[in-house]
């Protein structure tokens, strides 16, 4: 197989990966357009608050395929990768919160509303270097990251997987989740990180802003993709998808089946955080909700209505269901919970394969109960 | 031990041992899988291993492959490496290939990829990203199907293959790891006769230049075999020699057929 | 003989007037000595407040009282003695012993009875005494509980009085205590020494106030008695500091026997059956809820609405455990990811649902009376009687199930089913509703936690939400497929959390057993205990 046919590689025989990449980069392009060229009367006008709304789509669809990465390919079905997303999006939050300086409430140049109000008198140290946008991007990569790091290599070492990782994958969202509503954490407490002003200058309400962090998430998204693509259309791909299928028989074949999966996982986590990132200056607000179990749950649902193990499937289920949630929750939010519990019952007991997998599964004669249907294997010719 | 007069092709090879396990014990809640069990195997030597059900045949090698930690005794690979230290993948990697007794190979990959995949190589996570077929690997492979039937299959879903095909494929895999040591349990269950004497024909081949041990039920495969035989009972050795020898002792008569 | 008949008439007059004037000088005698308070001298008005005392008439402590507060007057005119309180310009004014309403007088018309430090230190003294002479217990031992803090020796002879006429035991005990903190304070110091050997183990406030402040060299010049007060104190602190952790120790029970019945129904589902059941919290919200309108349905019955409750919720969440599973989790079986995102579907369906019937609003339940209160061991422990009551029940409960699971032929059956599935079916059961009962089981006993769980906690939507990860944490930590694995761990993360709760907090400390158990999961992956061998494997 020759190193040399990138894009080979990456696309080589699927339709399904080139007509996302073709999707994703015309919305990218065409919707900044639609806002700006076309006049606001017009039915083609794409009103700004909507351009901020695809770009948390966005954002979410990148969280999805960070899902998708590892649970489609690689078997590790994470109920805490929220948790990921949030610490990436308080990274962005502390910085945006430190721009603000004496345009705050209470007019302080250095410390933040929130912590005037509890009788604060200097920054925590782990707010400093906040005030420095490179810092910023760093720790959205290095704290995913280690996290990831830390846990994953506690969790794989020891074996702990399938069902077990999950459940304290949830376990570890919860817990921050309690710490993060704690006041005295020194990140918003239950209110969390607001009332952003501007990010390396520019104000977040202006359009220009709002275009420009729409289009990083589409480039964020398609450089994700693309990532993804590269990791799993490689021999690393093959091995992971042998260790989601037979992970014993994997390492008695000699490979280091524990590293491989902290290898994903934290890559994974990265791309969560970033994710986060480009989603708090566009949504305006990051508070610990975000860690909660349920929302963790929900990426899952996401990417089980869309399709696991093919990646632009995570992408068509977190656009799809968030689209859906966005107008029930306008329209009738009660209704919206049910609707959602109902998702997750109808994806797992009538869509195995998910949207894109909906016409294969079609065609395909389904066996007794316990025959499980084959699993969406890489359908790249190996040459 | 083995009486070298008793053994039909002998091949003390350079005279050392590849394989010693020393007095090895394993119990499960209470149960003795393996008692004290001593078990050698020379350096380019064929062995098989028979013995009845619940013996200690897949313990042991469960033991030698790292899978289970015995509670007390030595497993020593090549006189140097201490198994019982050491987890699955390392124990794969410094030369001990294993072939299980339900065929496992990865379903949702082609035959090729199973086999890509298996190729002796680097297996480190920064390897994955510049992993190059060189000719002689793509040559190896191609040679591999031949011997194993499975060219005309190598782009199919391993899933899809017959069970006798998932034998071929899973031994393939041995082959193409090339590993010192191959441990090969229960090979030609549920194949035709063909197909066993091909298998064994292929064992032959292979123990020329490697070094193997064969855990099986069927007599004839192990006769067609003509290797020095290791009964094991009630997890230690019963009875060790030829064949013909073994099936001649009284104990081992004992214990098969009962009195 | 006329002598003779002279002497018993006479005899018989005297008697008749002996016999009456008893009676009659009780209530006279008391008035009598309650104006003898208006002497001229102090001297006079003390030994006035004495006979008072001696009397041991509590109905004098009004007047007494209202001596001390300056609140006793003499009406010039009429001479009466009158308790006034001023209101406006004016004074209402009130008999003393009755405290019936006299009217309302000019101040002029008034005349105060003084009093001066001496007298007040002799007032403070007489109602002590008298205060402990009341005909109601708790005022008696509240009297005697005053003392122990502010009384000086001349009280003793009175507390002795009150100590030996003394009848309810609880009371005398104060009582005791207070006589053995006086006579620490001051007298012959051999009786000093045993008063303060007397006062060990004493868990008192005010009782280990007098010990600390007899420690030290400022206050107390004997060295014996400083050191016997210190050694005292030491050890009733440490008996103090045991009992607080027998409180400490209660409250972890009582926490893990509320964990352990709110993990059973998992470990039966998840462990028997394989199946993660993401909605179990829901089963125990829906318990509570039963008990809430059972009370709402019945509300002259609470008194036995907990033996109510108990049966239907195990119905109503056992049913809804039945109806999940036929529709939803019987086409996963095998799939235990799936299930878990299923489950969890469910789980937010049934929340929304008594969302919209209840209200998004908590739910009150209360404890019937005869859960309420507590048995107060010593100051430092008191186990109230709901939390008891938990723990109790839950052991029964688990021995019940235990005995089912053994014992009875479902028991059997579905531990058939569990060992090996197409064994059971080829014997004849029939695994189909072998495993609807089992999960209803299982969900029905949720529903049981849910009605001691509405005695401890507010009952709103998200119950189940609070104690769904703590019960999986429980069934990991005590490893799958075993009911004592559960309960050990049910209970060691209910006092681990109790013990740590002081110097964490609450919230850090659940955080702190997640880590834990984390942590934990890496050296035991399958729990503490977990099923061993190639069975286990599958």
């Amino acid at each position: 197989m020759s190193a040399t046919n990138i894009s080979l590689r990456l696309l080589g025989n699927d339709t399904g990966a080139r007509v996302f990449l073709a999707a994703i980069i015309v919305l990218t392009v065409m919707v900044p357009i639609l806002n700006v060229a076309v006049p606001p009367g017009s039915p083609f006008h794409v009103p700004t608050y909507a351009v901020s709304l695809f770009g948390k789509y966005l954002c979410f669809a990148l969280l999805a395929l960070s899902v998708d990465l590892i649970w489609g390919f690689c078997g590790i079905l994470s109920l805490g990768h929220g948790a990921f997303f949030a610490i990436g999006g308080y990274a962005m939050g502390m910085y945006l919160m430190r721009e603000i300086g004496p345009r705050g409430v209470y007019g302080h140049p250095e410390l933040p509303d929130f912590m005037v109000f509890l009788n604060w008198t200097e920054l925590p140290w782990f707010w400093f270097g906040f005030d420095m946008f490179w810092f910023a991007v760093a720790m959205v990569v290095v704290a995913p990251g280690l996290l990831a790091l830390v846990f994953g290599w506690l969790a794989f070492r020891s074996r702990v997987s399938g069902v077990y990782f999950s459940i304290i994958s949830q376990a570890m969202t919860y817990a921050l989740m309690l710490a993060f509503f704690r006041n005295d954490m020194g990140f918003g407490g239950n209110n969390g990180l607001t009332d952003f002003k501007d990010i390396l200058g520019f104000n977040l309400q202006a359009n220009a802003t709002r275009i420009t962090l729409f289009v990083f998430s589409g480039v964020a998204l398609i450089a994700a993709f693309a990532l993804c693509r590269f990791i799993v259309a490689s021999k690393m791909g093959r091995v992971l998808i042998a260790i989601r299928d037979a992970e014993a028989r994997a390492r008695f074949v000699g490979y280091r089946t524990d590293m491989y999966k902290l290898f994903v996982f934290t890559v994974s986590a990265v791309l969560a955080g970033i994710a986060g990132a480009l989603y708090v200056p566009q949504v305006g607000i990051i508070n610990p909700s975000e860690f909660s179990p349920l929302k963790s749950i929900e990426i899952v649902v996401w990417v089980a209505l869309g399709g696991r193990g093919t990646l632009y499937g995570a992408v068509l289920g977190a656009i799809s269901v968030n689209a859906l949630k966005s107008y029930f929750t306008a329209l009738a939010p009660e209704v919206w919970l049910f609707l959602l519990g109902g998702l997750f019952v109808l994806v797992t007991v009538a869509l195995p394969r998910g949207l894109v997998g909906l016409r294969g599964q079609l065609a395909w004669r389904r066996a007794d109960r316990g025959a499980p249907e084959p699993k969406p294997a890489e359908r790249e010719p190996a040459t | 031990m083995i009486d070298p007069s008793e053994m039909p092709s002998g091949k003390l090879a350079a005279g050392k041992s590849i394989l010693v396990l020393d007095n090895v014990s394993v119990s499960f809640d209470g149960f003795k899988a393996l008692n004290a069990l001593s078990f050698v195997v020379m350096s380019g030597e064929m062995r098989a291993v028979i013995g009845p059900n619940g013996a200690g045949k897949t313990t042991m090698m469960d033991v030698i492959t790292g899978k289970t930690r015995p509670d007390q005794g030595r497993v020593v690979f090549r006189d140097r490496h201490d198994l019982t230290r050491l987890d699955e993948p390392r124990i794969a990697n410094i030369g001990i290939g294993r072939k299980f007794q339900k065929p496992t190979v990865f379903e949702a990959l082609s035959v090729l990829d199973n086999l890509w995949m298996a190729l002796k190589a680097d297996r480190r996570i920064r390897a994955m990203f510049t992993f190059t077929l060189s000719s002689a690997n793509r040559a190896r492979i191609d040679e591999v199907l031949e011997v194993t039937g499975l060219t005309a299959l190598r782009n199919d879903l391993a899933g899809s293959l017959s069970h006798g095909q998932k034998q071929w494929l899973e031994i393939g895999m041995l082959l193409v790891q090339d590993p010192d040591l191959l441990l090969v349990d229960e090979p030609v269950a549920g194949m035709t006769d063909a197909e066993t004497e091909a298998t064994a024909t292929l064992l032959r081949t292979i123990s020329k230049s490697h070094s193997v041990v064969v855990v099986e039920h069927d007599m004839e495969f192990v006769r067609a075999l003509d290797v020095p035989v290791t009964v094991l009972h009630e997890g230690s050795v019963l009875a060790e020699g030829s064949l013909d020898a073994v099936q001649k002792n009284d104990a081992v008569i004992e214990v098969y057929l009962g009195r | 003989m006329i002598f003779l008949r002279t002497f018993l008439i006479g005899l018989l007059l005297v008697l008749a007037v002996g016999m009456t004037a008893p009676v009659s000088s009780s209530a006279s005698e008391l008035e009598g000595r309650v104006k003898a308070l208006d002497a001229k001298s102090f001297a006079d008005k003390g030994k006035a407040i004495e006979a008072l005392e001696v009397l041991a008439d509590p109905a004098a402590l009004p007047v007494l009282r209202a001596m001390l507060d300056g609140l006793l007057f003499r009406e010039k005119d009429s001479k009466r003695i009158v308790i006034g309180v001023k209101a406006g310009r004016a004074f209402e004014i009130s008999d003393p012993l009755t405290g019936g309403d006299l009217g309302v007088v000019k101040k002029r018309a008034l005349k105060k009875i003084s009093v001066n430090n001496r007298l007040r230190g002799r007032l403070r003294l007489a109602i002590g005494a008298l205060a402990l002479t009341s005909g109601d217990a708790g005022a008696r031992a509240s009297a005697a509980q005053a003392l122990i803090k502010d009384a000086d020796p001349t009280i003793l002879p009175a507390l002795d009085r009150a100590l030996a006429r003394e009848q309810e035991a609880e009371v005398a005990a104060v009582m005791a205590v207070a006589r053995a903190a006086i006579q620490a304070k001051g007298g012959e110091k051999n009786a000093r020494l045993a008063a303060i050997s007397a006062l060990e183990g004493v868990l008192d406030r005010e009782v280990m106030v007098v010990l600390g402040t007899l420690s030290q060299v400022a206050n107390e010049p004997d060295a014996e008695i400083r050191a016997r007060a210190t050694e005292t104190l030491a050890a009733t602190e440490a008996s103090g500091r045991l009992y607080g952790m027998l409180e400490t120790l209660f409250f972890g029970l009582s926490l893990g026997s509320v964990l352990l019945l709110a993990a059973i129904g998992l470990a039966i589902t998840f462990g028997v059956m394989g199946v993660i059941n993401m909605a179990h919290g829901e089963m125990i919200m829906l318990g509570a809820y039963t008990t809430y309108v059972i009370q709402q349905a019945f509300p002259g019955l609470i008194e036995y609405s907990l033996a109510i409750a108990v049966p239907a919720a195990f119905l109503v969440s056992g049913a809804v455990g039945v109806a999940l599973e036929r529709s939803v989790i019987r086409f996963l079986y095998g799939r235990p990811l799936e299930t878990l995102l299923a489950t969890f579907g469910i789980s937010l369906v049934l929340q929304q649902a008594v969302r919209s019937i209840f209200s998004p609003l908590n739910r009150s339940v209360t404890t019937p009376d005869w859960m309420s209160g507590a048995l107060e061991v010593n100051a430092a422990l008191s186990l109230t009687y709901n939390r008891l009551t938990i723990i109790v029940f839950t052991f029964v409960l688990l021995l019940m199930i235990v005995a089912l699971l053994r014992y009875t032929s479902f028991g059997l059956r579905m531990r058939a089913v569990t060992q090996n599935r197409t064994m059971a079916s080829a014997m004849g059961i029939r695994t189909n509703w072998v495993d609807a009962l089992t999960f209803g089981f299982g969900s029905g006993i949720a529903g049981i936690a849910g009605v001691a769980l509405s005695q401890l906690t507010n009952v709103g939507p998200n119950l189940g939400q609070q104690y769904i990860v703590d019960s999986f944490m429980v069934v990991v930590f005590g490893g799958v497929g075993n009911l004592w694995g559960t309960t050990l761990g049910a209970m060691t993360l209910g006092i681990a959390n109790k013990v740590m709760e002081p110097w964490s907090g609450a919230v850090l400390g659940k955080i702190l057993i997640l880590v834990f158990i984390i942590l934990f999961i890496q050296k035991r992956p399958s729990g503490m205990f977990a099923l061993k061998g190639r069975a286990a494997e599958n």
